[in-house]
């Protein structure tokens, strides 16, 4: 027993160095990075740089959302990349906490990064780690969620106001304009989410008989999400509608409204993807969301900082780019570039989409 | 071998895998990096490892860090002086590390429930403190203390404070009455308070010391990500306890060392590091971690482990003939 108890930290170290060299036969599949110089550049600029490392950091992985918008599969940022001939990798931490992504963030720099396509986990906090990419004349694109006083350009998915508005006025002619009314939102420090609730309290003022009674934070966590739903509903069983301007807030809504207590009594709206949601509009418990394409979001990310990594965009307002299959766009005030307006989806459309 | 030898020859191979599978993993702006993300963890792995020797453990320590960046955030806020705010922090903080360790010392608590409670009370306050608002307004000088190395070195001012409390909590731990009497209590509690030792004042000081150094680690993480929100620190106290095992300090109490917890930061930070910068799947890294940590729970007592199988074994084999009568003799305890 004593020999056991000697060689117990030998077997540890095996056991950490085995799962070292597994670490490593992970790896090496993915970083195998031709620089072939076939530009297959859309935008009719042959001077374009490619086999560029190009990285795209999510808020969080394994979060549907920003699967979509960034697989190549989907047709989202990482197929803009690889259409563009530079390399793409995704990655980030699995909390969609800024003390999650920055490690993400400085990996990617110290990697080699040409460009870096990040959806901010929070306005302020990634900002030391982005100034220092930029310092090193390495192209910061947000999309999704923006820090604005770090980086080069931001993708803005639609308008905010257009957002805020248009899902205060999706859920008043579901709920007859009077009643009360709740938000599940994602996490509180949420840049796109609070300025989302923002329009939304100011659109709110039209709506003299609906009242706002509570917002409550999801932090895009499944669980989380299902639990606060449910506390929201035993706290206001006068409630009539909720608002989830989150795809993880309202699919766990969706869940929880789900039975014959609530099914036509609580209406949600929100910003949801057509798949997840397809279930709960057939049977009844979802009338109409609304969302933009988050594929052609990341795809504009994509396209936007392979050009300006390749050399073929400079970031000024007014300047323009075609992004492949999206067609033109313009760089506007603020260094941002608008993708459109968002999509309602109901019964009548939802088969249509895919994503 | 002792443990620590072991973790040596971790942290060496750690090294070597890093350096050949990233030629920037032994750059001093990568290590840099490392330390930055993981200087919070690493302080408050220094009370923790003294809690667990101890006999407890302290599950609450994220949720301190989220509540002291909240009071951070909202004094500074209402304009509040930054020195008096680190007084009323660090009170926080102590208070905190108080409410759990008299409710384990003297209303007789078990720790593991009394610090997963206050796990959910202290971010509860943290939450009704700052709602859904962000406080990220804190002055350069500050905020620089999160993301600018010691001047003439390449470490971060996290990991410059935790060096200096690892001497001071190995000089407690290893060379004064104080520490030998952590170790007493942790292997038999009611031996160490009938030889007179204050085993409920003693362990009252562990909870205080570690609700001050969480709050320490929140001002840090407050800077660092220039950014005081809720749910600053979510889901840290499990690295911390992580690092505590790995350094082989053992889940039972009454074993383990400061050496250890130094070493064990080395290999958390530089694997989770290493995985990183090869372009392993992120979403794993929790295997991992979770892996990291059975596997130091698991080999200390795999000796123990494999006595009770065989000693089971034994006693259903002795059993099988003939069914003996209770008073059978047993020599095998």
């Amino acid at each position: 027993m004593r020999a056991l108890l000697r060689r117990a930290p030998l077997a540890a170290s095996t056991l950490v160095v085995a799962s070292a060299v597994a670490v490593a036969a992970c790896s090496s599949s993915g970083s195998a990075t031709p620089s072939s110089s076939s530009s297959s550049s859309g935008s009719g600029s042959s001077t374009a740089k490619t086999g560029l490392k190009i990285f795209v950091i999510p808020k969080n992985l394994g979060n549907p959302y920003f699967t979509t918008a960034d697989s190549k599969g989907t047709g989202g940022a990482l197929a803009a990349i690889s259409a563009l001939g530079d390399s793409g990798t995704e990655t980030s931490g699995t909390a969609a906490t800024s003390a999650s992504q920055i490690p993400a963030i400085q990996a990617a720099i110290t990697k080699g990064a040409n460009a870096l396509v990040v959806s901010a986990t929070d306005p302020t906090a990634l900002c030391p780690t982005l100034n220092g990419a930029i310092k090193r004349k390495i192209p910061v694109v947000t999309y999704d969620s923006d820090a604005p006083s770090c980086r080069s350009l931001f993708i803005n998915q639609a308008s905010t106001s257009a957002i805020g508005t248009s899902e205060v006025d999706l859920l008043a002619k579901q709920i007859g304009d009077s009643g009360e009314i709740g938000i599940v939102s994602a996490a509180a420090s949420a840049t796109n989410q609070n300025a989302w609730i923002g329009y939304m309290k100011t659109e709110l003022a039209k709506y003299p008989k609906i009242k706002l009674v509570a917002t409550v934070y999801g932090n895009d966590d499944p669980a989380t999400a299902t639990q606060v739903t449910q506390g929201l509903l035993e706290q206001y069983p006068n409630l009539k509608g909720i608002i989830s301007p989150t795809t993880v807030g309202i699919l766990a809504a969706a869940g929880v409204l789900d039975s014959a207590k609530y099914r036509g009594k609580v209406m949600l709206t929100g910003l949801g993807t057509p798949d997840s949601m397809k279930k709960y509009v057939s049977d009844g418990t979802v009338k109409a969301f609304e969302l933009w394409n988050p594929a052609n979001l990341g795809y504009l990310a994509g396209y936007a900082a392979a050009d300006i990594a390749g050399g073929t965009l400079k970031v000024t307002q007014g300047a323009t780019f075609t992004a492949g299959k999206l067609g033109q766009f313009t760089i506007g005030a603020d260094n941002t570039v608008l993708l459109g307006p968002p999509t309602v989806f109901d019964s009548a459309n939802i088969n249509n989409f895919n994503f | 071998m002792r443990w620590e030898t072991g973790l040596v020859v971790v942290v060496i191979a750690i090294a070597i895998m890093g350096s050949s599978l990233s030629p920037q993993f032994l750059t001093a702006n990568n290590f840099f990096n490392l330390g930055l993300n993981n200087g919070e963890i690493a302080i408050m792995a220094l009370p923790m490892a003294l809690i667990i020797i101890s006999g407890e453990i302290d599950l609450s320590v994220e949720s301190t860090l989220g509540m002291s960046s909240a009071v951070l955030g909202v004094l500074w806020a209402d304009h509040w002086p930054m020195l008096a705010i680190f007084v009323v922090v660090a009170v926080v903080g102590a208070l905190a590390g108080a409410i759990n360790g008299l409710l384990v010392t003297r209303v007789g608590l078990p720790s593991l429930a009394v610090t997963i409670g206050t796990l959910a009370l202290y971010r509860g306050i943290a939450l009704i403190l700052l709602g859904p608002r962000t406080v990220a307004n804190f002055p350069t000088i500050y905020t620089n203390v999160g993301i600018v190395a010691i001047p003439h070195t390449d470490l971060p001012y996290s990991i410059g404070i935790f060096i200096v409390l690892a001497v001071i909590f190995a000089i407690v731990l290893h060379a004064t009455p104080f520490g030998r009497s952590i170790y007493a209590m942790g292997d038999n509690a009611e031996a160490a308070m009938f030889a007179g030792l204050r085993v409920k004042r003693i362990k009252t000081t562990l909870f205080i010391v570690s609700g001050v150094a969480s709050a320490l680690a929140g001002v840090l993480f407050t800077f660092r990500l220039n950014t005081a929100v809720q749910d600053n620190g979510t889901g840290l106290s499990l690295d911390v306890v992580a690092i505590v095992l790995l350094a082989g300090v053992s889940i039972f109490g009454g074993k383990g060392s400061i050496g250890g917890v130094f070493l064990a930061v080395l290999a958390f930070a530089g694997l989770q590091n290493a995985l990183l910068l090869t372009n392993f799947n992120q979403e794993a890294t929790g295997l991992v971690t979770g892996g990291l940590l059975l596997v130091s729970v698991f080999v200390p007592n795999a000796a123990m482990f494999v006595r009770s199988i065989r000693r089971a074994v034994t006693r259903m084999t002795r059993r099988m003939p003939s069914e003996p009568a209770l008073s059978m003799p047993r020599k095998d305890t």
